[in-house]
């Protein structure tokens, strides 16, 4: 399958990356290439197969009900939650004005 | 006394605790290595401060009659994917750029717990995505290496973990920390002549490394020996609750259980590797590998991978697809560069912010992996190569049902020239041919120094374990240390 | 059926209804991280490092969130998913700090079960009605934005991010406003019988997506419908739907066609809008989480989720009603929120104790005084009701002496008062306060003699056949007796005498 320019486009706004027109020129060959050499796993026949769900087996490990259970988990610091901030404010991220 | 900087992980922490130098001589020998070795750019920044303190604490100790860590006196290169608190931390990226964590990855912190100190922040591909150390954003890495042609051509350090390989095999630090996603520790090893290992999928704690493929990324030593790496391995493995994936299992004394007898122990050697456009070079070094594990006693047994064909382009989409969400957090609200031009949104922001910060690849990959998971085609793409995925694993339970541990070559050529490879794309994937189907299946495997090229450069022999048998990969890697007597070093140039 | 229709000029519409609720499950710490879940802390002052999604931050589930996820499956009788999984769903907002939400899309926790919303004609429930849900998944909650305070900017608050919600999904079986106010209403009776959601609506312990669509009546088809977010009340629920389906209805009888998007409600006006902010939203690229394992739950951990679960509402009622004896009308009063029945049930023990009789022998007394009596006395005092003074002990000792015969009822709401408002214990109370009935026959005997030798002529009236003048002899004994006398004692001694 090929995907055209405006596809390209498509998908540069949806992982929210802005491209220019320059860039597709170059962007849209490149991925299209790619496209076409990873398609060759269609050959394989997978019609019997699970996907990986585990890379090692074994279960999901659940942790008690603790607040702050540990300093590198829990909260109340938002001195270092803010600490690289570019906008923070009152105790707050600030973002530009959302219209919802 | 030979130079410090000469030395390795085993002859430092030796040497500090038998009093033969102090931990502080140490750190300030590779501190004015790596001071005079800018040309490399093989750090991001550089932190002698850190490696000084830390020195000073070991011989502290000492002097009070301590117990000394694993790691004791040893000053190392942490690979800039590691969060470390304090000091500014970018996966080399802009993105991130002036990024100051408020918390030490459990990796590193285990490394300083045992007594180590950090140098600096070395460079890498960006997010570590490449296999050349030319997507950072700080720069190329230079490998010390050069062809023997007398050209003086800056060759590529591999990638990603390219700062750690070059500063390791400049002698600019005895060891460094590396990840591996897809071949990013072992590849720049055998493209600088050093080791190193990539353990087994949640032996090391992922907790506080930058993501770039959640599911593949392991970390792992380089350093210059065997026992070294397995030293190293030993204080940074271990379980950790904060890591999901984290193996719950006690960390073996691979160092003092190292042993290069392979009497008794099967080898295979998968058929499937030996591919169109594998240098006579590597083929000829891989002979040499087969015939130093025999001499080590092991029997050689050919095995099938089938599926080998098809781990690269599995990569190439659960890597991407994997990246393409790891990456959505770097949006310009709670840390790194913000770009928001006049009178934008929010989304606007989050667009411009992540177009000036991601380099090339970086972009290429997110949307490749924002593609595969689209609507309409993540069964075609994600869970189709998921699938090949599990083959591949089946592949490996199959050839470990046979032989104890794989040998195969670590890329299919030596190092190429900076520049050589950076318009390709689908080129530069191929280096990782060899690397990808160990990380997919989540086996442990090392990468050690084979011999040299006709050109002079580097090569490196791979070793493939079973699950959780790193102490077999590490025998059979020191069963080939021994045996290639690779004494050869890069020519300082730099 | 229910036969809510929306009358356009074309002919008769029929709508279908089906709800998304999510609800905060009750947990201490978040569901990926150890940061606490407290309600309206400091902005950003429970958000761990995980919660902000600095680099390299791993989640960990915490087992609680999954235990209360289980047990509220289990209280619906759903299919519980010993395998299931949770997957990314990708998006960019300024609430959601990783650029992905983890949820369950291919693998919930929870299948499909069911609940019943009971028959209520005036709203237009003619019968009980079985609503199915479809799934139950788990996931974490958003931050939170806020708009009005810097000309701008937006501000973001990540105390709520990462806080665990259970999604409980219903099957459009709903056809009616009523009905979808009845379905929340029941399920968060369930939630709160279970203890797996406090459902605070005020709070935003439970908002619900309310999905819309129209159709002709008997039209086999679904329509397309509209997804309304985040309505956190029941009567904007029902507000929601009356206004969607009414806006449908408007729009297919003009020609035009529903778009399949997200609106939001306006509380201020009943209305509904369209969502801009969310317009790209259709393409989540759900995939499993690659930091997290496939979740499997093991029959020990089932068993004691089972084994916690308390007697569920249904159940409950049916007891009330069989073995209780209750009518349906006060078995359903009594179980729909659990501090009544919690209350009821309390005092239910303590007075059966106190008068040693069984629980059913006392249950209709004891309901009546919990339902009316009680809360009257309660209201009537306002504020000089002191409620730490409403003790199941003080209660009980009331209805013992009432049903002993030692004090009236009135006497009982007196005493109540009393209690209410100084704590005093009733005995003491009845005793000081002369507030108990004369049961001594001898002295009850001595004034009904006095009040028959006042009123011979009446007494001739009585024994001539007008019956009605029974009435006339207790009143005047009860009156002479300052209203202490028992009325049984009178009533006997009075039909005695007057032969
Ligand atoms: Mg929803
Ligand atoms: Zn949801």
């Amino acid at each position: 399958m090929s995907v055209t320019r405006e596809q390209v486009a498509k998908i540069a706004a949806l992982a929210r990356i802005n491209v220019d027109e320059k860039d597709l020129d170059h962007m849209v060959p490149e991925f299209n290439n790619i496209l076409a050499w990873v398609e060759q796993l269609g050959e394989v026949d997978t019609s019997a197969v699970e996907p990986m769900t585990a890379v090692i087996p074994m279960p999901q490990r659940l942790r008690d009900d603790v607040v702050d259970a540990d300093p590198l988990t829990g909260g109340g610091k938002r001195d270092a939650i803010l600490a690289n901030a570019p906008a923070a404010e009152h105790g707050f991220f600030g973002v530009p004005k959302v219209i919802e | 006394m030979t130079s410090l900087t000469n030395l390795g992980v085993k002859a430092i922490a030796d040497g500090v605790a038998g009093g033969e130098f102090t931990a502080v001589e140490v750190a300030e020998a590779f501190n004015a290595n790596v001071a005079a070795a800018a040309a490399l750019n093989a750090f991001i920044v550089t932190t002698p401060e850190h490696a000084i303190a830390a020195a000073e604490r070991v011989d502290a100790d000492r002097a009070a009659g301590k117990a000394l860590g694993l790691m004791a006196g040893v000053p190392i290169g942490m690979k800039d994917l590691f969060a470390t608190k304090g000091v500014q931390t970018t996966a080399a990226s802009h993105i991130l750029e002036g990024f100051v964590p408020q918390y030490e990855s459990t990796v590193s912190q285990k490394l300083w717990d045992a007594g180590a100190g950090m140098l600096g922040k070395l460079n890498l591909d960006q997010f570590a995505m490449g296999s050349s150390n030319e997507t950072s954003y700080f720069g190329d890495v230079a490998n010390p290496w050069r062809r023997n042609d007398g050209g003086n051509a800056k060759l590529a350090p591999g990638g990603s973990s390219g700062g750690s390989s070059a500063a390791v095999a400049a002698r600019l630090a005895p060891a460094a920390t590396g990840t591996d996603t897809g071949g990013s520790i072992r590849q720049p090893a055998a493209f600088t002549g050093i080791s190193g290992i990539k353990p087994t999928y949640g032996r090391c704690s992922r907790w506080g490394i930058v993501a770039f493929a959640s599911s593949l990324d392991q970390a792992g030593p380089m350093a210059r020996s065997v026992e070294d790496c397995a030293i190293m391995l030993e204080a940074m493995a271990g379980f950790d609750p904060k890591d999901s994936t984290s193996l719950d299992m006690p960390v073996p004394n691979w160092s003092t259980a190292l042993n290069g007898d392979l009497r008794g122990k099967k080898v295979g050697i998968p058929r499937e590797y030996r591919m169109d456009g594998t240098d006579a070079d590597i083929l000829k070094s891989w002979e040499d590998g087969i015939a130093w594990l025999k001499d080590a006693g092991a029997e050689v047994v050919d095995i099938s991978l089938p599926h080998t064909k098809y781990a690269l382009p599995a990569y190439y989409i659960v890597a991407p697809a994997e990246a393409s969400s790891n990456l959505a957090r770097y949006d310009g609200v709670r840390y790194g560069l913000r770009d928001l031009p006049e009178g934008a949104g929010l989304q606007d922001m989050y667009a411009a912010t992540r177009a000036a910060g991601f380099g090339d690849e970086v972009k290429r990959r997110i949307l490749i992996g924002t593609y595969v998971l689209s609507a309409g085609f993540y069964d075609a793409y994600y869970t189709q190569a998921m699938k090949v995925r599990t083959l591949i694993q089946r592949d490996f339970d199959a050839a470990f049902a046979q032989v104890d541990v794989i040998l195969a070559p670590t890329t299919p050529t030596a190092a190429f020239g900076l520049g050589e490879n950076v318009d390709d794309p689908l080129a530069m994937y191929l280096n990782d041919v060899f690397a990808v189907p160990a990380s997919l299946a989540g086996l442990p495997a090392m990468s050690v120094p084979a011999g040299l090229n006709s050109q002079g450069l580097p090569l490196g022999l791979q070793l493939i374990g079973n699950r959780f048998d790193e102490q077999g990969v590490l025998n059979a890697g020191l069963a080939i240390e021994s045996r290639a007597g690779f004494t050869a070093q890069p020519e300082k140039w730099w | 059926m229910s036969n809510y229709r929306i009358q356009g000029a074309t002919g008769e519409w029929e709508i279908v209804v089906g709800l998304e609720v999510h609800a905060q499950v009750t947990s201490h710490a978040k569901l990926f991280s150890s940061a606490s879940t407290a309600f309206g802390a400091e902005p950003n002052s429970q958000v761990s490092l995980i919660d902000a999604a600095m680099p390299g931050m791993l989640p960990v589930p915490n087992r609680e969130c999954i235990r209360q996820a289980v047990r509220t499956g289990m209280a619906i009788e759903a299919q519980i998913n010993k395998w299931s999984r949770f997957d990314r769903k990708n998006y960019f907002y300024a609430d959601l700090p990783q650029g992905y939400q983890i949820s369950q899309l291919y693998h919930p926790i929870v299948g499909k079960g069911a609940l019943t919303i009971e028959a209520d004609e005036k709203a237009g429930i003619p019968v009980d009605k079985v609503i199915g849900v479809e799934r139950i998944h788990v996931e974490q909650d958003a931050g939170k934005l806020m708009h009005d305070q810097h000309p701008t900017m937006s501000y973001v608050d990540l105390n709520r991010t990462g806080v665990a919600l259970m999604e409980i999904v219903s099957d459009p079986d709903m056809t009616s406003p009523a009905e979808a106010g009845a379905y929340i209403r029941k399920l968060r009776a369930i939630l709160r019988y279970v203890g797996s959601c406090d459902g605070n609506m005020e709070e935003g312990s439970m908002r619900a997506d309310v999905n819309v669509s129209v159709r002709k009546v008997g039209d086999p088809n679904l329509g397309t419908r509209t997804e309304t977010k985040n309505v956190n009340s029941v009567r904007f629920v029902m507000q929601a739907i009356e206004h969607e389906a009414q806006r449908q209805v408007d729009v297919l009888e003009d020609g035009g066609k529903i778009v399949q998007e997200t609106r939001l409600f306006d509380p201020g006006t009943g209305t509904t809008r369209s969502m801009r902010s969310k317009e790209d939203a259709h393409d989540y690229r759900y995939f499993p989480d690659p930091d997290l394992l496939p979740l499997e739950l093991d029959d020990a951990f089932l068993e004691e989720c089972r084994a916690s679960l308390p007697e569920l509402p249904d159940a409950k009622r049916a007891r009330y009603t069989g073995e209780l004896g209750l009518t349906d009308y006060n078995a359903r009063e009594l179980t729909a929120e659990v501090e009544t029945f919690a209350r009821f049930e309390t005092l239910l023990a303590a007075t059966a104790q106190a008068i040693g009789k069984s629980e059913a022998k006392v249950a209709t007394q004891v309901a009546n005084w919990s339902l009316s009596v009680a809360p009257g006395v309660m209201k009537a005092l306002g504020d000089e009701a002191d409620p730490a003074h409403a003790t199941a002990q003080a209660q009980a000792a009331i209805l013992t002496m009432q049903d002993a015969g030692e004090i009236s009822g009135g006497q009982a709401k007196e005493i109540y008062e009393i209690v209410l408002k100084t704590g005093r214990a009733p005995d003491e109370i009845a005793d000081t306060e002369g507030l108990k009935q004369q049961s001594d026959t001898g002295a009850i005997e001595a004034v009904i003699d006095d009040v028959l030798a006042a009123n011979p002529d009446k007494v001739e009236e009585y024994r001539g056949g007008k019956d009605k003048l029974f009435g006339f002899f207790v009143g005047q004994t009860m009156k002479a007796m300052q209203g202490k006398g028992n009325p049984a004692v009178v009533n006997q001694i009075l039909k005695a005498k007057l032969g």
